[in-house]
Formats: C-alpha cells, structure tokens, sequence
C-alpha cells in the first residue's frame, strides 16, 4: 500500500475479494497498481476473455486521456479498439445498438461532467430496452465508464459527481470504486454483469493512491458494499474517492475524541446495500453519508430516508449529511465546497454530541 | 496553386450558391404503369409483388379498423399509416429476414410483412399479456425478436445510433446482413441523426438510413423543418451513399433499397435513403391535422394512393383481377375484426409483471416494493383493476 491521495489515506479492505473467481489466484500474484492500471488491466482481461467485447470512445484509440485504454488497440485491433467522433450520444447509443446483438461494448465518456447528451440514451434507451420489450432485448452487456469528481482544477466541467441523475434510472446499475482493487474487481463484474452499468472513475485517484492489486481476473459482486473500517460509535457511508476522506476523518476523530467510526464504501448505489449499513446503523446508533455532489437530491438523502425508516427507534442522533454545496462546482473555491476531512470530523463530533 | 486551391472567393450552398435537389427516382407514373427506360435492377417478380400488394392491403384494412376500434374507446392510441405504405413495404421487401429492423413508430407494415399477424398487433395494443412488452407501453409500441424487429420506442431519433452499433457488431461477427432504420424528416432534426450518420460512415458500419418524408412532422411541415436539400442532400456531406425516391411508387423503394443493402455490404457502408411521400392520416388518434392543412391538399394526396397505383401495375402484368381483390378485402377485414375480438379478451399480464424484465435479476429493492404492491392489492382488490394477484 502506498502514496496515499492528497486528501485522505489509502483505503483497507476488511472484506475479502470476491476470490473463488479468481483461477490459480493468491496472495502473492499481486503488483502495485494505481487506478488507472487497475482499470487498463481489466480492459485487458475483460477484450482477452470475451471475443465479443468492444471499447470504444473519444480518444481511447490512443490511450485516451488518462491513458486508462493505452495498449489496447496494439493489442486488440482497430475494430475492437476504437475512437468514434464526438458525441456523447452517438457513443452511448452505438453501444445500445451493439449489445442489443450480443456484444459487450464497452464505452468511455472522457469526462462525466459530459455524459449529459447521453443522458436520452441511458434513461430512455438503455435504462428501458429490457422492461419495454418484455424481456426479448436488452443491451446488458453494455458499460459506460466515466471518470468523475474533485480533482483540484477542474471548474465546473471537469468536477462534477453526476452519479445520483443515474441511481434515479431503474434499469441501469450504478457503480463507483474507491480504488484500485476495487475497480478492478467491479469493473470486471459489471462488464460481466447482465445489465447495463454506468462506471464513474475517481479520476483523483487513478494516480495518487497504488495498491497491491491482484494480477489474474476477479470480480466483486455488484451490490455489495465493504466494511473499510470497524468502529462502534457512528457509521459513516461514502463512494469512490469519499471513502478515503471518511477514512481520514476517522483516523483524526479517533485520535482527538476516541470516537470509533465505521466506514462503508458503498461500491454499487444502484442497487445499494441496505442491508449492510442497516446492520451497521442498528449497532452505532448514528449515520453520517457523505458525497461531492450537491447535497440536494443527492444519493445520500436516499441512504437516510431508508435507514432512517429501517433503524428509527435505533436512531441515537438525525442522520447527517456532509456534502457539496449547492452551487456549481466552484473553482477557486474547491477546497471548501468539498466535504473535507475536516467537515466530515466536525459533523461526526456533532453527531455524537447531540 | 493546386486544383483543391483557389483564389475566388467562393462560398457554396445556401442563398449564394443554390444547388439543384437531388433528383428523385421512380419507375412506375402516378397511374402505376411503367415509365419507360426507367433503371430497374432488381425487377420485382410475380410472388413478390403479389406478397408487398397483398400487405399493403392488409396494412389499409388493419389501420381503418383498428383506428376505429380506436375511436370506439377500445383501446387508447393507434397511429395509421396511409400514405406511407409503399415506402415501408416496399424497403421491407428488399431487406433479407437476417436484417435488423430499428424503426421509429410507423412502420408496422415492415412487421406484417415479416409475418407478424393482425393479432401480435392487436395482443399489443390492448396491452395483454400476449403483447410484447407485456402490456407495459402504450399501443404501437410493437417490437418481435423472431422477426428481428427491435421495440419501438418513442423518444424521437434515438434508434439511429442503435441501428449503427448493432450494424457494426454485425459487421465483425461476419454476417452478411445489414441494419436498416427508419425515421421521418422531423427527426432527422434530432442530434442522434448526425451522430448516427457520422458514426456510420467514420465506423464503416453496413445500415441502411430509410427517412420517410412525409412532409409532416405532426403539425410542422417540412418547410419550416429544414433548409437545403431535404435529409438526402446531407448524406454525401457525411461521406454516404445517398439517394431519393418516390415513396408512392414501390417499385421504385424497393429497387433504391435492394441496391442500398447491396452497395452497403460489398463497401461495408451506410446508405441513406429519403423517400418522399405523404402522411395522408392525422400523426395519430390524438391529433386532428385538419387543424393545420387543407382539405384540399389532403384530398390530393389520397388521391394519390400508392396501393392503387401498385395495384394497377399488377393488374396490367396480368397478376391481378377483381376477384383476387374482393376476396384478399373480405379475408383481411374477417382477421383482423376476429384479432381484435380475441385480443380485447386476452387477459392483461399479473401484478407480478410490474417488476419483472427491470433488470435481468430482480433485485432486493423490487423484490420489497413488489411485496408491498402485491399487500396494498390484497388489502384492496379494487385497486386491481381487472389485473390479478399472479
């Protein structure tokens, strides 16, 4: 484990992967990977496996730009690895049209703040091939990756979390890594998997956090989230790039307060793992969900509504939110509209004074 | 300077550089009899013509009866398709059965020619259980997965860009059949007609693009839809094939279509095709396009029916009397009353089906909210409204 992200420590899997998948895998065939070679690895793997798979976006021929596809197309070909003009509808809609017989297009938005005019495509089309058609098409083998978040310098277009426009889609599956094994694992499992899947990439970390990351193939399962950290005090719930924040937050209201914090990641929003953090609420007594998309309809205000029906009278403190502010991402600003460590320790500290 | 440089100024298209429109192919004259000389590569035979005449037809008497059955209240939308029949038959003919259809919800008649029955369509527009998409979606909505013909959807254009990946993967499993997509000029406006089109020509993919300009996008007519040269005169500007054709005469679509899908697998190309004809009904039974154009104009353009016009060319080659058409009326008028008639009975699909087909495994949250639907219906079977439990 190493070079931790700027903003928090690197994360800790208190759950084991998802290894009976794994062939001839152990625990000495892992290398130290970043993201960013954890996603490139599984691209590998997932072309290798599956004849059928196609990946496919804006500069991705090359390597695109955070050079997640490099070597692909020398070792696939151009039909299979390819750069399509740009159109963000154009490129969500031909990997529709490609599932829907039988392929496993595997599409790159380059950024997620430009995915919006694919947005038709995912919530009318893709979202909606299976149920309208009564079960006779679908497009699930398609997966539309898209690397999102803060990053230090990206404004308002290069900075966006757009997951909770999607976990609003029934139809589409929603998945967000918080590092590299991680997204190797479910990056696998949701090209695998037999519903389409939106893939957002914390693009923070596909260079500044690297883990001992298996060599062979795995997945983990979509839907279920991992206990990062045990703790009995307070539960705190994050996705992606969130979850190391938590995790540091963690580590600096243990050391000041003696607080004990558990952290879930919650890897996939839609479907999300109730149950997980049901259980872990039951026990802590407090909640705490933190993103950095507005706090406004965002994916935590669904994380407290249902836990706060499910653990009600188990509730020891209102479930708190710690989250962007509602205002487009502001650049200069970055620091404080980001729910920081520091925030996310602050709303911890309230939480278990109340 | 070399010849791809020069020093006028010189701007093209547009007010300052009109161009001349493409000219627009047909075979047969507006009575139906062969125009002479006219190029016809791919000559339609007895069987064929007899088979595209016969379903145009059957698409006149289903789209009358089940328009009324609509009017009656008996189910709640239909969309006709008069005017339009020899475009759509015509290009459904030159396709192989291999050839996936995407279409955009007028072209039912690609469907019956396929051999999907008065009664697929009526299960659907009841919204059945035997209905694709399991009484899910609105009337129209057809879709068949034996006929490779995928669901319509609604949303304007979005199929296009399908049609170019599914022609694609196609293209690399080896099969020698092509795409073919239908749209009308109104939703060649729509920004996924240009991915599409770029995307098939940069991508190489074998679809064919058939625009059915019926001059009305509801109540905008195309005048006020586009300038320059219609959707034909922007193929070549994307590097593809283009070509327009009578979409009354189906002799004429059905030859345009034939070499299409030809061309489009020998080059492995997209080829458009803009078929010009009329949307001689209202959009659908929710609109009243006497509102917006004339009597007058309507009047001239059922006049011009394509059935009639086919129906004398068959009849002048000697493959057609009165006789053979009062029975194929009577007989296709008897199927389609009795399919809607078996259909209205069918029952509609259970409770259960609200949540299946979401995703390909149900998952924990609508396994719960089916639990909940499926309680709330036990506490009030009102609520049911003729559904059942299972």
């Amino acid at each position: 484990m190493a070079p931790a992200s700027p903003r928090g420590a690197s994360t800790s899997s208190a759950q084991p992967l998802d290894t009976k998948r794994v062939p001839g895998a152990s625990a000495a065939d892992t290398k130290p990977t970043n993201l960013c070679s954890a996603v490139n690895d599984a691209l590998h793997i997932a072309l290798e496996q599956n004849p059928r798979a196609l990946c496919f976006g804006e500069d991705v021929g090359f390597g695109g730009v955070f050079r997640c596809t490099v070597g692909l197309f020398d070792r696939f070909g151009r039909d299979r690895v390819f750069n399509t003009p740009l159109s963000e509808q154009g490129i969500v809609g031909f990997g529709i049209g490609a599932a829907a017989m039988g392929a496993t297009p595997v599409a790159e938005i380059q950024f997620a703040d430009y995915i919006f005019p694919a947005i038709d495509q995912i919530v009318n089309e893709a979202a909606k091939y299976r149920y309208r058609s009564g079960g006779d098409f679908h497009c699930g083998g398609l997966t539309v990756r898209a690397p999102y978040g803060a990053v230090g310098h990206g404004g308002h277009y290069h900075s966006q979390s757009p997951e909770a426009f999607f976990t609003h889609v029934p139809g589409i599956k929603v998945v967000v890594p918080s590092g590299p094994k991680e997204a190797k694992g479910l990056l696998l499992a949701s090209i695998a998997d037999p519903d389409p899947v939106i893939f957002f990439e914390a693009k923070m970390l596909y260079r500044t956090v690297v883990e001992d990351v298996p060599t062979g193939s795995y997945t983990i399962p979509l839907g279920q989230a991992r206990i990062a950290r045990t703790g009995g005090d307070i539960t705190l719930v994050g996705w992606g790039q969130q979850v190391a924040v938590l995790e540091r937050a963690a580590a600096m209201v243990r050391e000041v307060d003696g607080i004990e914090c558990e952290v879930i990641d919650l890897r996939t929003l839609l479907p999300w793992d109730r149950d997980t953090v049901e259980a872990s609420v039951n026990k802590t007594g407090r909640l705490l969900v933190s993103h950095e998309a507005p706090v406004t309809s965002g994916f935590g205000a669904e994380v407290v509504a249902a836990i706060s029906r499910r653990c009600f009278l188990r509730l020891e403190a209102p479930p708190m939110r710690v989250c962007g502010y509602d205002t487009p991402f502001p650049l200069v600003f970055e620091p404080l509209y980001v729910p920081s460590a520091q925030r996310v320790a602050d709303a911890i500290r309230d939480s278990c004074r109340f | 300077m070399d010849e791809h440089e020069s020093d006028r100024l010189c701007f093209i298209g547009g007010a300052l550089s009109p161009s001349q429109p493409a000219s627009c192919y047909r075979t047969l004259d507006s009575t139906g009899a062969c125009i002479e000389d006219a190029e016809v590569p791919h000559d339609i035979d007895e069987n064929m013509a007899l088979r595209i005449y016969e379903t145009m037809v059957k698409l006149q008497t289903m789209d009358v009866i089940f328009y009324e059955a609509q009017r009656q209240g008996r189910f709640s939308f239909f969309m006709t398709s008069n005017g339009e029949e020899a475009t759509i038959i015509g290009s459904a003919a030159a396709l192989s059965d291999e050839d996936h259809i995407f279409s955009q919800y007028r072209e039912h008649g690609a469907l019956l020619y396929r051999g999907f029955s008065f009664l697929d369509m009526a299960h659907q527009c009841f919204g059945n259980m035997r209905g694709h998409g399991k009484g899910r979606q609105m009337p129209i909505h057809y879709g068949s997965k034996v006929h490779n013909f995928q669901t319509v959807s609604a949303p304007l254009a979005t199929q296009l860009p399908h049609a170019v990946g599914a022609a694609y993967a196609l293209k690399l499993q080896g099969q020698k059949a092509v795409t073919a997509v239908y749209f009308g000029e109104g939703a060649a406006s729509e920004g996924d007609f240009h991915a599409a089109l770029n995307f098939a020509a940069t991508l190489s993919a074998p679809v064919l693009f058939i625009c059915r300009n019926n001059g009305w996008a509801i109540s905008t007519p195309a005048t006020e839809q586009y300038k320059g040269d219609g959707i034909v005169g922007r193929g070549p500007s994307y590097g593809i094939p283009s070509v327009r054709v009578d979409g009354g005469d189906v002799r004429a679509v059905y030859n345009a279509t034939a070499e299409a899908r030809r061309t489009a697998l020998e080059h492995t190309c997209p080829v458009l095709i803009e078929a010009m004809s009329y949307r001689s009904g209202h959009h659908s039974t929710s609109d009243d396009s006497s509102r917006y154009r004339t009597a007058e104009e309507m009047g001239v353009w059922r006049a011009r029916d394509p059935a009639t016009r086919f129906h004398n060319f068959i009849v002048g080659r000697g493959w057609w009397d009165a006789d053979r058409e009062r029975q194929l009326r009577v007989d296709s008028r008897k199927q389609v009353v009795d399919a809607l008639t078996e259909a209205q009975k069918g029952a509609k699909p259970p409770l259960s089906e609200l949540f299946t087909d979401v995703y390909a495994d149900m998952p924990w949250h609508l396994r719960e909210q089916a639990a909940e639907a499926h309680a709330h219906a036990e506490r009030h079977p009102d609520s049911l409204h003729g559904i059942s439990l299972k």
